[in-house]
């Protein structure tokens, strides 16, 4: 296992240490040691099982909703172990936006999708409530398409224009990292590009992790690049490294697609 | 051999739709037989009294004076406070069952649940009658009267002999048989809602009632609706169970909840064998067919009030 040590450019952000997770008795996660810096794009790869969307969704304790899953381990967010953290689950997840495989708009209005996360935690006035959905909206690069429409609901929009809605809704909060499972894997080559800009727009703010199925996106957008299989991180690095010279052999065989 | 097999199975095809037409026929021409005979064994009555029937206040077989208020009140009110037991209870049921029980409670609690509908409607009566309907008046009733018998709206609310039977009781009974169709159908569409749109506001930090309330319940207000309504229909058709602990006896007098009363399905369960053909029996079908109608617009009201939902939906509070 290679842990790479944390540049002095970048701070860790998440350190992951002996990770395990279990769905039943099926161990899915598998000593896990991990990372994470801060203000850079991670891409989670590995082919479909491997317990990369399982790793992202530990980050934020979302498996708690589901009493058959477990982890057991250590999760560091700034030094803080969120496992065991005595802190309520819903305050750490505000800490933590998520995008999920399909936009997941909710059955409102465009402006109170993204009210919604902010008057949960945040007492505003009706001016600088509707100060953040804006800001919200102009992160995640929609304002201008939506500006006109704020009170028609979220389901109206289109596809792309849905995962971006989410995106801001997801930053309304302003949170610290942000988690996205496959945020492309419904879209079109279009609104796939746009979220591509968007998340390398949004690294500046926040600490960003992405699953993805697709190597080339995991080339363009991230930063450092872990490689899974069968619940088991292989290779850790920077992306560059990781796509030019891979150190394991398990990797280079996925990556050039000879496996997987 | 092919072109015939096609042959035979187009003409298959014909005559499937052809039966599922009539059948969906069927329904409308019994619905209007239905509304015909109502309207035709009614006539007499819907003649002398016509629709002053629904305001006047009277019941007299011997002088042949008859209007429909008392039962027709009795029927919207047990009704409408047995839906406003029915449904926080089944919200709170279907909130539980799908978010917060154990997995291996909820199978057993949900088959409990529906259970509870196949309880015959007269066992609920006579467990009414017997059981729950003296508890009510002599650990409720009495304590509330001591308690508030002074107070000039509330003491009037709990006023009268505690007998218990009368509103109060029929509408706790319609509750308790109406929350199984409400719950299950609330379960159900709750638990048809995508987990990833749940996982979105769990996401953002938003607690169990907090996701139900603000995600889960305006995206299946439609389905909720309509086990509300299912509910609602149940209420304003049972029979025997209310017959048996709404007391039957046609008054306005007192706003009592402990009072008797008489609902519009009660009224016909107890006079229908023994009422004279002409005018009484005239009016006493002109009471189904108001009730008739009375469940109609509470079906036409949903419709409304979904239309309504639908275009305001997204609409800024």
């Amino acid at each position: 296992m290679n842990i790479p040590e944390p540049s002095p450019a970048a701070p860790t952000k998440i350190v992951v240490r002996d990770l395990n997770f279990y769905y039943g008795k099926f161990q899915a996660l598998k000593s896990i040691n991990l990372d994470i810096p801060e203000r850079h794009v991670t891409a989670f790869i590995g082919p479909s099982g491997c317990g990369k969307s399982t790793l992202l969704r530990t980050f934020n304790r979302m498996f708690e909703l589901y009493p058959e899953q477990r982890a057991e381990g250590s999760i560091l967010l700034d030094g803080e172990n969120l496992l065991t953290s005595k802190q309520d689950v819903a305050l750490i997840r505000a800490r933590i936006g998520m995008l999920f495989q399909k936009p997941t708009p909710f059955p409102m209005s465009i402006f109170d999708n993204i009210a919604f996360g902010v008057k949960l935690f945040e007492n505003l006035s009706r001016i600088d409530l509707e100060e953040r959905v804006e800001w919200a909206l102009r992160k995640a690069a929609l304002w201008d398409e939506v500006k006109d429409k704020l009170s028609q609901n979220g389901t109206s929009l289109s596809g792309g224009q849905q995962q971006r809605l989410c995106i801001a809704r997801g930053i309304a909060i302003k949170p610290e990292l942000l988690l996205l499972d496959e945020p492309c894997s419904a879209l079109d080559p279009i609104s796939t590009a746009r979220i591509e800009e968007l998340i390398a727009e949004l690294k500046k703010d926040y600490t960003v992790i992405i699953v993805t199925h697709n190597m080339q996106q995991a080339a363009r957008v991230s930063d450092h690049t872990a490689y899974m299989y069968l619940g088991e991180l292989i290779e850790f690095g920077e992306t560059e490294q990781m796509f030019l010279k891979p150190a394991r052999r398990e990797t280079e065989d996925y990556i050039t697609g000879r496996f997987g | 051999m092919r072109p015939n097999l096609k042959i035979s199975n187009a003409l298959a095809d014909r005559l499937f739709g052809f039966a599922a037409r009539g059948a969906a026929l069927l329904t409308l021409a019994l619905l209007s037989g239905i509304i015909i005979s109502l309207v035709m064994g009614a006539w007499p009555a819907i003649r002398e009294f016509g629709i002053g029937f629904l305001t006047h206040n009277a019941w007299d077989p011997v002088r042949e004076d008859f209007g429909g208020l008392a039962m027709i009140c009795g029927t919207l009110a047990t009704s409408f406070i047995a839906l406003l037991i029915a449904v926080p209870v089944s919200f709170g049921i279907a909130l539980f069952l799908t978010e917060l029980a154990p997995a291996w409670l909820k199978r057993p609690l949900g088959t409990a649940i529906e259970l509870l509908a196949a309880v015959p409607s007269i066992v609920y009566g006579m467990w009414g009658l017997m059981v729950f309907g003296p508890v009510l008046g002599r650990y409720v009733q009495q304590p509330l009267q001591s308690l508030l018998g002074d107070v000039p709206f509330l003491g009037a609310l709990v006023s009268g002999p505690p007998v218990g039977i009368g509103i109060l009781s029929a509408s706790i009974i319609l509750s308790i048989m109406i929350i199984p169709f409400i719950a299950s159908v609330m379960r159900d569409v709750f638990e048809v809602t995508p987990p990833l749109l749940k996982e979105s506001a769990y996401g953002l930090g938003a607690t169990t009632w907090e996701v139900v309330w603000h995600v889960v319940l305006p995206y299946t207000k439609t389905g909720v609706l309509g086990g509300i309504m299912l509910g609602l229909g149940r209420a304003l058709g049972e029979t025997m169970a209310v017959t048996f602990v709404i007391g039957n006896m046609n008054q306005l007098n007192s706003i009592s909840l402990f009072d008797p009363a008489n609902t519009i399905t009660s009224t016909l369960a107890n006079e229908f064998a023994e009422a004279a053909p002409g005018l009484h029996q005239a009016s006493l079908i002109y009471l189904g067919l108001v009730l008739f109608l009375i469940t109609f617009m509470v079906l036409i009201c949903s419709r409304l009030l979904l239309m309504r939902l639908k275009k305001n939906e997204g609409k800024r509070v």
